[in-house]
């Protein structure tokens, strides 16, 4: 059906969509020329799928095309299907397939090399990382998927012995794919395989919906390094290269989001063993401060005097997916001649660059998007900061409350602004578990409600102001 | 170790230097798209399944791993690719004008 081309052809063409995929990531680091870099390892990805298919011994067009048919619609249908409030589980269950496929390409390489007696005897740490990699890969980002989609309590799932079954099952899963490979039994690299799901399940369980986005990001690496697993065991530079850039990628993001949270990806991983539950209502201290609620009507008078406002989204604004009603109420503030920007922590939300692409959805502009460090010198000249559902990243005692659990992790400086008002459901304490020193500052008021309503009238009373 | 091995231990090494250098250059503003990107690219172990399962000698073992591996890759591929176009076509600088 397809010409046959040789193995240095087609290895060349591996080289093109090495390079492609290069050119796609380097891309990205501009928003102007982001889109066309996507575009460039899309198709580096069909240069490498088709030239592999020209290969003499690659002939069962049948089952591969079948088989892409299938992935491909599921895949359509998803991309497109997806809210972007929702992106965070999208993306879990895209890192949980590559690592699926990559523990399958090695399984399944595996019993080939063993079934043709060439099974080099220096493979054994590639079989075994892709398919111990691919297999937790997988589990845990299904379960991380289904804490997302609230499909489970987003909260850590905790019981006694925790760390021990943990250690046992991965050390199990490594054990066994060693003894697999010695033995040569495809059977017992498949056990090796599910008892590092189960482990996937176990690691992914304990770890809170805060959390997700180090663990997201380091499952995004997983699938990688799983993927450079398999190109090791079929000696292939495409599934090397693509496979190192993924795994570079993820592990950056990871070291990235821990730093944002001040915490080592040790105790992200396995925090909620050691409870980092801090005595409650430590910052609640009984000086006489109290909470104080404020009304939109109120809210508005004050934005309308502002000449600058700060909002400061939070994963409260995804939940209630109100990014298209803040919008509409910076336009409302705008046409009033207000100074309105956005100040994104980088851990806010539940994966990495969560607010930006909700705020891009609703057509803001990305340069009224600002990261922490260039917002928080904006602070003291901000008149109002609109703080909407967003918690633990606001909270001061991070700077000067030594004993609390979040101290020294770099936050939004909101409490700097002339005055600051918190959009809030009601005043249960943020994911740490820990009260908000912020909001018993006497320049913040409470706005209470869901954020899509609050905004809602929020916009009214600012157009009647 | 073989010079294969080593042949791909110096590819591995170099590429995830590469990858390091690139990604740090990366403005937190496209980290989920980043994400999302890198994510399809990992499907490249579509090559790997198609390289095993599309062999004319796969066992009947082989070839429903395999199969699972295409399609679990291609969702990642297609998904990913698709899910990354479109959010990256939401990035705007400026929107269509102050007033709509």
């Amino acid at each position: 059906m397809i010409a046959a081309l040789s193995q240095t052809t087609v290895n060349f063409a591996y080289l093109v969509a090495a390079v492609l995929f290069i050119l796609g990531i380097k891309f990205l680091s501009s928003p102007k020329t982001a889109r066309l870099g996507n575009v460039l390892s899309a198709i580096g990805m069909v240069v490498a799928v088709v030239f592999t298919l020209t290969l003499d011994y690659v002939d069962r067009y049948a089952f591969v095309i079948a088989g892409i048919a299938v992935g491909a619609a599921i895949g359509v249908a998803g991309a497109r299907l997806v809210r972007m409030t929702a992106m965070p589980q999208m993306v879990a269950l895209l890192n949980g397939a590559g690592g699926g496929a990559a523990a399958g390409v090695a399984i399944a390489e595996f019993d080939r090399l063993v079934r043709v007696g060439d099974l080099p005897g220096d493979t054994t740490v590639a079989i075994l990382a892709s398919t111990v990699l691919g297999g937790l890969t997988l589990s845990g980002s299904v379960v991380a998927f289904a804490k997302l989609q609230e499909l489970v309590t987003g909260r850590p799932i905790v019981f006694p012995g925790q760390q021990v079954v943990n250690g046992v099952a991965f050390v199990g899963a490594v054990v066994l794919a060693i003894v697999a490979v010695a033995t040569e039994s495809t059977a017992l690299l498949g056990v090796s395989f599910l008892v590092a799901a189960t482990f996937g399940v176990l690691f992914v369980l304990p770890i809170g919906g805060a959390d997700m986005p180090v663990v997201i990001a380091l499952l995004n690496a997983f699938s990688g390094l799983g993927g450079v697993g398999a190109g090791f065991v079929l000696d292939n530079n495409a599934l090397i290269v693509g496979g190192a850039l993924v795994g570079a990628s993820g592990t950056l993001l990871t070291l990235i989001m821990a730093k944002a949270m001040n915490r080592s990806v040790a105790n992200v991983l396995f925090g909620a063993f050691g409870q980092v539950q801090a005595g409650p209502g430590a910052a609640r201290a009984d000086d006489g401060r109290t909470v104080r609620a404020t009304t939109p009507e109120d809210v508005a008078v004050q934005l309308s005097f502002a000449r600058k406002v700060v909002v400061v989204p939070g994963y409260g604004m995804a939940v209630a997916q109100a990014q298209h009603d803040v919008r509409q109420l910076a336009d409302v503030l705008e046409e009033q001649g207000i100074d309105v920007k956005y100040a994104i922590h980088p851990v806010a939300g539940r994966m990495p660059g969560h607010m930006n692409v909700l705020l891009a959805e609703a057509n803001v502009p990305y340069t009224q998007l600002l990261e922490m460090d260039q917002i928080n010198a904006e602070f003291p000249q901000t008149d109002v900061a609109l703080v909407i559902g967003a918690n633990d990243v606001t909270n001061p005692a991070a700077r000067s409350d030594t004993s609390s659990p979040i101290y020294g992790m770099p936050i939004l400086d909101v409490d700097r602004s002339a005055s600051i008002i918190v959009m809030k459901r009601s005043m249960n304490p943020g994911f740490a578990g820990i009260d908000n020193e912020l909001y018993l500052d006497p320049k913040t008021t409470m706005l209470f409600g869901d954020a899509k309503d609050s905004v809602l009238k929020l916009i009214t009373a600012v157009k009647n102001a | 170790m073989s010079p294969e091995l080593i042949a791909s231990l110096t590819v591995f090494i170099l590429a995830a230097f590469l990858g390091f250098e690139l990604i740090g250059r990366v403005p937190t503003l496209l980290h989920t798209p980043l994400m999302s990107g890198t994510n399809a690219i990992s499907g490249i172990v579509i090559v790997g399944a198609i390289l095993v399962g599309g062999a004319s000698g796969a066992t009947t073992t082989e070839g429903i791993i395999s199969f699972v591996a295409i399609v679990l890759a291609t969702i990642n591929v297609v998904g990913g690719f698709l899910v990354t176009d479109r959010m990256l076509g939401m990035f705007k600088r400026r929107d269509r004008g102050p007033k709509e």
